[in-house]
């Protein structure tokens, strides 16, 4: 082998390390290259204070494919689990919470009859998502483009959608690209179950419960869920950084070779195809092939160059909608923080600050000009009450959160304006946690300016791009360039950014090693 | 009274070259065109007032008479108002860079001092426009187009290190075409215009004023085209008159230009191929292979827009295929069906005169492949009117290469005198 035939991947997040893998696998000559000292992209777990870890970004386990958790033998490269099928636990500021298992409701009040009606909702909602599940290790068809395999391609996929009968498949089509609100609207009564249900539908997106493709947000989080028969999400033990440990040792296990503080300033071109990388030091590194793990902008606009593409091509990405707007919040806390009426053992489950759908609409209004939310909605997770790991004492905890909604904008990155949204933070957890502050040792809080400097994603999306029906599927990230194959010949991209998406799923990493196996070319 | 905004404001660049202009031109809200700074020329020649217009501009369709106005395009020279030709000014120092990504050919062998016709393309390969870029000094280029392009331009721009500003209206041109257009130039004081080749450009003092000349124009005939600030316009205008009396100068409007076009054998987009870029259903854009511009697409060059579905093409083979056409007769063949041994249409005509200098019923036509070969039997439907009565014939059609008028005079260095 030379090193012409060499495979680069640039950025070892978990979909460039599932890459790695796959492609090891197969006998080819893998090198991952990362920019930060550690691998694991946005699935890391990291120390923001003395003696406390966090995983810093994503912080829940959804939809880890099941296939590569068995191919990949994640297990015996050492992945564990703290604590699984993680219950949401909805806050009420002053009174009882809402606790939900999947579609039960394990303690709390519903009004009218809207504890029998969540079972049918989350069961339906569960049948939506496993259509969505279902696509996540497909090859988006090509639109437009004939062919057999294309056509059939389609055709599965109008097939799922047709197998779940015809009363489903109306329900599907007509919610699938709607908003949560109205969803819920016409479902349920009780504000808290609403609130609870509409967060999960926003979380890490650039929408409000009135957003359409809220919807979609929703099926795609519950898509996981529903292929692994789970009722809520999972923490790994050591954090989502254990994830990735696992997936690097199983690519360096296949033969993959890892490189890390090793940030790619280009990728290089000779004529109209692929010759490898050169470092921000000055390094080149030849390959035929490079993959890149890091969102389609940054690849495209950044790494390769807008005068590489053509100009229909370079619109289209420079126009992707990457807008982040969640924040995450990290506390290093003195002891176990005590939510109001919430028992101790549910204190480790989801916690979610969403009282209603309006109160999360009105968290996102300010958003849309610039500025943070006064009242923010929040999903929170005590993962040191499963994991002793992320702590040096047992008495000590971390908190990590995301928070809703802190805009990418400049003014909202200020600072002053962090400054006063932390204050923000931390008031409207007072509320619902009364002495937690008392108890905060340190804190750390990512705007989305943060999380994309940190994690080099632009706009701080974590999904590398707004997930929505004009960004999905063979959409994603933009048509003509939706399976994997980018029209340079050699480039891929792997990442979140292309088909299924954001959450750490890893098929889009498996997807594109079998699109680079295949040869295939972006038409 | 204050002035209104101007209809589009583009940026502040574009705001503070408005205010330089002057005001001239800005009243044009009042009729909804605008009028070219030659229109005070124009419009007391134009004895047959008959006006279009073109791109928002008033335009000339005849001044006196179309055919005599033609007879001087090729018998002694003939003036063009050009302005409204839309005109562009990319420099920076990638200009180079982004025009050889814009166009599907090697801008690089465009020399300082030289123009080339170009096309471009969508990412389909699909050709938006054509046009011609002027490399005016190092560095410094014009593209010209038929179609407004600012918007494709600037969403061409980013990764680029250029400016583009788009300066139809800060350039008054007027094209001088016929056998006699060089002798009225010598006599303008432009010396040494002679040697100025074909696609060559020269700069010439013109009374304190920089005159740009361009051995270029759109007849296929010796002729020149003249830039200069608009200030100047009425100078050139009136300077030119004066000098081409003797040679037979005239002014000629569009339908003289029409006929001389399509001896030339030149295509006109919006007439011959459908814009890419305003084009809704998938077959009416040609590519330019199907132009007969094949000559004009570079593969070399490592990427320009267009060039993967170009590469493509070339693989699976084009759909359509441009032709000039020699049709038996004397009817003009205009929007014509063509067929093929009389039975199925397998194209259409975009352009056609009867041409007086070729003596020949020409046509510019678009033909489904593999249509078009030398020696296919090839028919063209024609309908006439005489007197309000519609007739049909069909008549023989010969596909002939090249231009239809060609004469030596186009390309002869030193230009002739006539």
């Amino acid at each position: 082998m030379t090193e012409r035939d060499r495979i680069i991947i640039v950025g070892a997040g978990h979909n460039g390390l599932v890459c790695a893998a796959y492609l090891a696998k197969a006998g080819r000559d893998v090198l991952v290259l990362e920019a930060a000292d550690r691998v694991g992209g946005a699935a890391v777990t990291r120390e923001f204070a003395p003696g406390y870890r966090v995983s810093a970004c994503a912080h829940l386990l959804y939809a880890l494919d099941a296939d590569i958790r068995r191919e990949l033998e994640l297990e015996s490269h050492g992945l564990r689990s703290a604590h699984s099928n993680l219950k949401t636990v909805a806050l009420e500021a002053a009174g009882e919470p809402l606790v939900l298992a999947g579609g039960r409701v394990i303690a709390g009040r519903l009004a009218l009859d809207d504890a029998a009606r969540l079972e049918d909702f989350h069961a339906r909602l569960l049948r939506f998502a496993h259509v969505l599940g279902r696509q996540h290790n497909r090859r988006p068809p090509r639109i437009g483009a004939g062919g057999r395999s294309e056509a059939l391609a389609a055709a599965t996929l109008a097939l799922d959608i047709r197998r779940l009968g015809r009363e489903d498949m109306r329900e599907f089509l007509r919610v699938a690209g709607i908003n949560v609100f109205d969803v819920l609207e016409e479902a349920f009564t009780t504000p808290l179950l609403k609130g609870a249900i509409a967060l999960d539908a926003v979380l890490g997106t650039n929408l409000g419960p009135r957003s359409n493709n809220s919807m979609l947000n929703l099926l795609h989080r519950l898509s996981g869920l529903a292929l692994n028969g789970a009722t809520g999400p999972s923490l790994p033990q050591g954090g989502l950084g254990a994830v990735t440990a696992a997936l690097a040792a199983a690519a360096e296990a296949k033969g993959a070779k890892l490189r890390t503080g090793a940030p790619v300033a280009r990728i290089t071109l000779e004529g109209d195809r692929v010759s490898g990388v050169e470092l921000e030091g000055g390094e080149t590194l030849p390959a035929a092939t490079v993959i890149s793990n890091a969102d389609p902008a940054r690849t495209l606009l950044t790494l390769v160059g807008a005068r590489h593409l053509e100009t229909g091509f370079v619109h289209r990405v420079r126009h992707l909608r990457s807008r982040g707007t969640a924040a995450k919040l990290h506390l290093a806390l003195a002891g176990l923080p005590e939510f109001t009426g919430l028992a101790a053992e549910l204190v480790g489950e989801r916690l979610l600050i969403a009282p209603d759908p309006l109160y999360i609409e009105r968290a996102f209004d300010v958003s849309k000009y610039g500025a943070c939310s006064p009242e923010p909605a929040f999903e929170i997770t005590v993962p040191s009450v499963h994991d002793p790991s992320l702590t040096s004492s047992s008495r000590q905890h971390v908190l990590s959160a995301v928070v809703q909604y802190a805009p990418y904008d400049q003014r909202a990155s200020s600072d002053a304006a962090r400054n006063e949204f932390l204050d923000r933070v931390l008031s409207v957890l007072e509320r619902y946690a009364p002495g937690l502050g008392r108890k905060i040792v340190a804190s750390e809080l990512l705007l989305p300016a943060d999380i994309e400097r940190e994690f080099r994603i632009t706009g701080g999306h974590w999904h590398h791009g707004e997930f929505a029906l004009d960004q999905f599927m063979m959409l994603r990230p933009v048509p003509g360039a939706a399976q994997y194959a980018m029209p340079i010949d050699g480039l891929y991209l792997c990442g979140a950014g292309c088909h299924p998406g954001g959450g750490v799923i890893g098929s889009a990493g498996r997807n594109a090693a079998r699109a680079v196996l295949n040869g295939e070319r972006s038409s | 009274m204050s002035h209104p905004e101007p209809l589009a404001v583009l940026d502040q660049r574009d705001e503070e070259r408005l205010q330089a202009i002057g005001t001239w031109g800005k009243e044009h809200f009042r009729t909804a065109v605008y009028q070219t700074p030659f229109h005070p020329r124009t419009s007391v020649l134009n004895v047959l007032n008959e006006w279009h217009r073109w791109k928002d501009y008033t335009t000339a369709d005849a001044y006196f008479d179309e055919a005599l106005e033609y007879a001087a395009i090729r018998n002694a020279c003939a003036v063009f108002d050009l302005t409204p030709m839309t005109k562009h000014r990319i420099t920076g120092p990638d200009a180079l860079a982004f025009l050889n990504r814009l166009v599907t050919r090697d801008v690089a062998k465009i020399k300082a001092g030289k123009v080339g016709y170009c096309v471009w393309c969508d990412d389909n390969g699909q050709v938006i426009d054509d046009g011609t870029i002027f490399h005016l000094r190092e560095g410094d280029y014009r593209l010209c187009s038929q179609e407004r392009q600012l918007d494709w331009l600037m969403r061409s721009a980013p990764g680029f290190d250029v400016a583009i500003i788009e300066d139809t209206h800060d350039v008054a041109a007027l094209a001088l075409q016929g056998p006699t257009s060089c002798a009225v130039l010598k006599k303008l004081g432009l010396t040494g215009i002679e040697n100025l080749a074909p696609f060559g450009i020269a700069f010439f003092d013109l009374a304190g004023r920089e005159l740009m000349v361009s051995r270029t124009g759109f007849t296929g005939d010796l002729g020149y085209e003249l830039w200069i600030d608009p200030a100047g316009a009425l100078d050139l205008w009136d300077g030119l008159f004066e000098v081409g009396a003797d040679h037979g100068i005239r002014p000629m409007g569009t339908h003289a230009l029409e006929v001389a076009r399509i001896e030339a054998g030149f295509m006109q987009a919006g007439v011959d191929f459908h814009p890419a870029d305003q084009a809704v259903r998938l077959d009416r854009s040609r590519s330019p292979f199907e132009l007969d511009l094949g000559r004009l697409v570079d593969f070399k060059k490592p990427n320009f827009n267009g060039r993967r579905a170009l590469l493509e093409e070339q693989r699976r083979g084009s759909r359509y295929r441009f032709v000039r056409l020699d049709i038996e007769g004397n009817k003009p063949a205009k929007s014509s069906y063509i067929y093929d041994k009389r039975k199925n249409v397998i194209g259409t005509v975009t352009s056609a005169e009867w041409s007086p200098s070729a003596k020949a019923n020409i046509a510019l036509a678009s033909l489904k492949m593999p249509w078009g070969r030398p020696g296919d039997e090839l028919w063209a439907e024609i309908y006439y009117q005489r007197e309000l009565k519609w007739s049909r014939v069909m008549a023989r059609c010969r596909v002939v290469e090249g231009a239809f008028f060609d004469p030596p005079r186009r390309r002869a260095t030193p230009a002739g005198d006539f």
